[in-house]
């Protein structure tokens, strides 16, 4: 299908990028690996009259590391982030998360940014942004801001992104290999049905804090308080796990209704956990 | 006969396949023709909505545009509507316009086209159109249809009832039934499914003004079929002025066996405005477009004697049909269903009836397999049923109930005549492919560990090779369904083979090339297979229910025949020798006891068409059409078994195994047969596990992409384990069957009954289609509070 009619703007740089906002403000939409926002259009879905292009706008795209801290460029291919030999290192829940992104020719095209900033609520890595404590920077024309992942996820496709802000970086603090994430992917679209990412910090053999984040079972990703709560206090995978769906309202669709759901977050959430735990 | 390497039975790589893998086909969108417009259609959102009135006034303001019709404006210039091909005593047909007329009946019914310069200009000006509706309450569910109050869809089928038809003795079933020992009953939903060809539909059509000639190129698995119909009774064309020309077809599994109303709206349109128009479909058109398949409701009653046999079947069926009847729609729940409800059982009593609704949805047709996976499933998996009811072994269960070899050529009860068959070996090949015994055991010792194995066996038999054009005469077809083929001998010895028949996947440039080869001793390099075009090809009934090889290549085969004869008194007359004295043999013909005396088959094409030196009451030239009408149907048949692991926390199924023993008769290119019979089963297990067309009660189709269809992938099945044994049909010359449809015949049956076997622990002995996960896990967490 064809899109509606747009114009073009290739940006050659952040303020280039930002100055194109401005101006088309409501009417124009950011356009990273397009794996994304092309299909919307192709349906119609979207029609926005501008697309402003960030694809090669130097300096938006790498990986690097700095203090302690990971920073990962928005337009990184998930491709490259899956792998990058630093994130295997550092920060390795982000290079199996985004290894289970759709398939080879997405993983190339659609990029770290464009994902979290779609807030798709079946996408994988907002769920490892949340395990991961990541912050997003997002630059407006008055400078940056820095939002945690926490704080970045809003609703279904609504993220603290304003109008005319870029996300320019993600930035992770390094972590341990005691993590995992366990997906069921859509038999259709292969999409997260539910995907569980657990980070645990562990000291002499124990865990001493978890971060355990949800994807796909709600309108946004979600932590999973009791769960990291119950890790951090010594629990097991089973009893911990046990508590996923504590004090989610889950609703019934199309993919199963609510105690199907719930049960998933509680299998995946085990699943997850005692992998991390090996 | 050749005696050097037998091309007949060599798996050697398809000649055509070079130019798809590197992007050289050619399909119906890669032709573009001088001075081209593109067409768009505005389709109904409604399930069933009153158009008041259509406003194309901002679309026609737009540059570009050429032209806005709808389907008034196509009715009054007499186009009619498309007709269904194939009739039932007291049939009641709501007439399908090519463009709504008056009243939408589905959500994606074509309501107004626009013409444009370009494609996505003519989706703008789609866009543009206005349509004034009044939505009106829609029915989607057959059973619901059927229900006192449900909203009409045709004024002339009362209750939405398009017909009832039934098949057997029902006196005698019922008497059957009731004395009886065990009663076996069964509800079963045989759900939609939404045909995904890679390639979707398109069409070019281009009228002529000069000579008054139309062409139309179009994704069309029977081009002659859709000349017949568009030009004799939709259109009005003279054929001899009307080519039509289905060129590399990219996928059809039946869907584009019909005719659709985009292109008889191209081909008018085409000589309206004097313009060449193509339109090519969207996936999501496809979806909301393209015949659907299968949407059954069934309940089955199979009762038994004391032993174990059956003693007599009941079928009731509602077959949903959608909006409209397209091409086969009629055939497919009735003579392609009812009539397979004996499976490979001896079943002296059956009878089926069957209620034919209209509802508002996408017509449904013929989809791989047509009416045969749906006789199958019914029958297999009620069989699985009796099975956990009678406390019999579903493999035995089966092998008690199979026709004994002995009893060949055997009647059905339900009109079919299987001409032969044995079917006890291909089971027993099976049940030790899998390793029957010891899987039960370690299905035993799984579940004591609370791991969920399912093995589920599915026997099946197929009526393919369509058809005996009397037999199917004589049931309400309008057409018959011989073949031809043509085999015309160049003077160098070179062949080019003309076939009724269509390709779209199956590889026939190399089969036929095969049989040609190993007819002639020549190389199938030496052959060319021409098909898909009206103007080239002597008449054509194209490619669907498994009719190619056993249909179309016998037609060759004939031909073959009769070229070598004439072949053989040319050479004869060369030779000074008595015909009878000479034979043919690695491409040569030579004098019976002196090989050395001999012509090349080379030598004597060139004199056929030199015609110097042949015999002085002959024709030149060497080539001969064969028009051949088989006298049967061919009766494949098999046991597929599929092994699944359910994770009963999640309800995932796991495909362990999947092995499948088949009998196609003499097979020409097992390699093509085996990629056949893969692709089936895949088809056939994304059935029973993941496929499902949904419809909500207003119309809108809830499944209506890939992000929401889940098409089968390659990591969700096993290597597939397969097998053959060999029974040639005695009913054509090649003594084959086909296998186009028998992977997905048998394996939505094989699929299911595994799963269900896998949670036969539970207690659970069915569940319908597909078997997903969140059904599953329903399903086991029901079971277990109901404990
Ligand atoms: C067939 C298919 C399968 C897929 N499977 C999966 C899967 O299994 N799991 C999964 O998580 N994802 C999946 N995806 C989505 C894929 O990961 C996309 O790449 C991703 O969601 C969007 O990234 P993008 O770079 O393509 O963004 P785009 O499509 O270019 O943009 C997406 C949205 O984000 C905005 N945007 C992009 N970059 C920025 C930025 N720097 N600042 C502000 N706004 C921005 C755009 O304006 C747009 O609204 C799949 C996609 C396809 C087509």
């Amino acid at each position: 299908m064809y899109p509606a009619q747009f114009q073009y703007h290739r940006a050659t740089s952040v303020q280039h990028a930002l100055d194109l906002m401005a101006q088309h403000g409501d009417d124009a939409k950011v356009l990273a690996g397009g794996h994304s926002l092309l299909p919307v259009m192709k349906l119609r879905f979207a029609t926005p009259a501008h697309l402003i292009d960030i694809g090669r706008v130097s300096g938006l795209s790498g990986i690097s590391e700095s203090g302690g801290t990971i920073v990962i460029g928005a337009t990184t291919r998930h491709a490259d982030v899956a792998s990058s030999a630093l994130i295997k290192a550092k920060a390795p829940l982000l290079a199996e998360v985004a290894g289970h992104i759709g398939d080879p020719l997405i993983r190339n095209m659609g990029t770290i940014g464009g994902s979290v900033a779609h807030a798709d609520p079946s996408a994988d890595l907002p769920a490892a942004m949340m395990a991961l404590g990541a912050t997003m920077e997002l630059t407006g024309k008055g400078g940056s801001r820095q939002v945690s992942a926490d704080q970045f996820f809003v609703d279904v496709f609504q993220t603290a992104l304003g109008s005319t802000e870029l996300l320019t970086a993600i930035r992770i603090p390094a972590s341990s290999g005691a993590c995992a994430y366990e997906k069921n992917p859509d038999p259709a679209s292969g999409y997260a049905i539910v995907g569980i990412a657990v980070q645990l910090t562990t000291s002499g053999g124990k865990v001493s804090s978890a971060r355990v984040a949800m994807t796909g079972l709600g309108p946004k990703p979600m932590r999973l308080a009791a769960v990291e709560a119950a890790l951090a206090a010594g629990a097991d995978a089973a009893s911990a796990a046990a508590k996923a769906a504590d004090g989610i309202a889950f609703i019934d669709d199309a993919r199963g209704n609510a105690s199907y759901k719930a049960n998933l977050a509680r299998v995946y959430t085990k699943r997850a956990i005692a992998r991390a735990m090996k | 006969m050749a005696t050097a390497a037998p091309m007949i039975g060599a798996s050697i790589k398809r000649k055509e396949d070079g130019r798809f893998i590197t992007g050289r086909g050619k399909y119906t969108d890669d032709i573009n023709l001088a001075g081209q417009v593109h067409a768009a259609f505005v389709r109904s959102p409604y399930g069933s909505a009153k158009v008041n009135g259509i406003d194309a006034s901002a679309a026609l303001a737009m540059p570009g545009v050429h032209a806005v019709y709808t389907g008034a404006d196509l009715k009054a210039a007499g186009v009619n509507p498309i007709p269904p091909g194939w009739l039932h005593a007291g049939i009641q047909i709501g007439d399908r316009y090519p463009m709504a007329v008056g009243t939408a009946r589905f959500v994606g019914e074509p309501v107004a086209v626009v013409v444009a310069d370009s494609a996505a200009l003519a989706r703008d000006a789609a866009d543009a159109i206005v349509v004034d509706y009044d939505e009106l309450p829609a029915v989607t569910d057959g059973p619901t249809a059927l229900s006192a109050g449900a909203p009409q869809v045709h004024a002339n089928a009362t209750g939405n009832v398009a017909f009832n038809w039934q098949l057997g003795d029902a006196d005698g079933t019922d008497a059957a039934i009731k004395g009886a020992k065990t009663v076996v009953r069964q509800h079963l939903i045989n759900q939609r499914l939404i045909p995904n060809a890679i390639e979707p539909r398109a069409c070019v059509a281009h009228h002529d003004s000069a000579n008054d000639e139309l062409t139309l190129y179009v994704t069309s698995q029977n081009p002659h079929v859709h000349r017949l119909i568009m030009g004799a009774f939709v259109l009005g064309i003279p054929e001899q002025r009307f080519r039509v020309v289905a060129p590399d077809v990219g996928g059809g599994f039946g869907s584009k066996i019909f005719i659709y109303p985009e292109e008889v709206v191209a081909c008018w349109v085409s000589k309206a405005i004097g313009k060449p128009v193509k339109w090519t479909a969207t996936r999501s058109e496809s979806f909301l477009s393209d015949s659907h398949g299968r949407v059954h409701d069934t309940d089955v009653e199979m009762a038994f004697d004391g032993n174990g046999r059956i003693v007599g079947l009941r079928v009731n069926t509602v077959a949903n049909v959608g909006a409209y009847f397209t091409l086969f729609a009629p055939a497919v729940p009735t003579y392609l269903y009812g009539t397979l409800l004996s499976g490979q059982y001896d079943i002296p009593v059956i009878h089926v009836k069957v209620t034919a609704v209209y509802t508002n949805t996408v017509p449904v047709d013929a989809y791989r397999g047509a009416g045969r996976p749906e006789a199958t499933y019914a029958l297999e998996r009620t069989l699985d049923v009796a099975a956990g009811q009678l406390g019999v072994d579903p493999a035995e269960l089966r092998r008690r109930n199979f026709i004994a070899p002995t009893k060949f050529p055997y009647q059905t009860a339900v009109a079919l005549q299987y001409d032969s068959g044995n079917y006890e070996p291909a089971l027993d090949r099976a049940l030790t492919m899998v390793n029957y015994a010891q899987l039960r055991k370690d299905q035993a010792a799984a579940r004591a560990q609370g791991r969920y194995i399912g093995i589920g066996l599915s026997a099946y038999i197929e009526a393919c090779g369509l058809a005996p054009s009397h037999v199917v005469g004589s049931l309400g077809a309008q057409a018959g369904l011989y073949e031809s083929g043509t085999i015309r001998v160049h003077p160098t010895g070179k062949v080019t083979v003309l076939t009724g028949s269509h390709s779209h996947g199956q590889g026939h440039e190399t089969t036929f090339s095969q049989i040609v080869a190993h007819e002639l001793g020549c190389s199938v390099d030496d052959v060319d297979v021409v098909h898909g075009d009206t103007s080239k090809i002597p008449f054509g009934m194209g490619t669907y229910g498994s009719r190619s090889g056993a249909v179309g290549g016998s037609a060759l085969f004939l031909s073959l025949q009769k070229v070598k004869e004439k072949g053989r008194l040319i050479a004869a007359h060369q030779l000074e020798a008595a015909a009878a004295d000479v034979d043919f043999a690695d491409g040569k013909y030579f004098v019976k006891g002196s090989p050395s005396r001999s012509k090349s088959f080379g030598d004597v094409a060139l004199a056929a068409y030199l015609a110097h030196n042949i015999p002085s009451d002959m024709e030149p030239g060497l080539d001969s059409t064969t028009f051949f009408n088989p006298g049967n149907f061919v009766y494949p048949f098999g046991t597929h078994v599929a092994v699944v692991e359910v994770d009963a926390d999640t309800g995932h199924v796991t495909v362990q195994r999947y092995v499948a023993v088949d009998d196609f008769g003499n097979v020409i290119n097992p390699m093509i047969v085996d990629g056949q019979l893969h692709g089936g089963i895949a088809q056939g297990v994304a059935q029973a596990l993941w496929e499902g067309g949904v419809y909500d009660s207003n119309g809108q189709l809830l499944t209506g992409s890939m992000m929401n269809y889940a098409l089968p992938k390659a990591e969700f099945l096993p290597m597939f384990e397969t097998d053959r044994t060999v029974t040639p049909s005695p009913v054509n010359p090649l003594g084959v069957k086909g296998a186009g449809e028998a992977g997905t015949i048998a394996s939505t049956a094989a699929a299911a009954n595994a799963v269900i076997d896998a949670l036969s622990p539970f207690g659970i002995t069915h569940l319908d289609m597909p078997l997903t996960p969140a059904t599953i896990w329903g399903a086991i967490q029901q079971a277990k509070g109901g404990k």
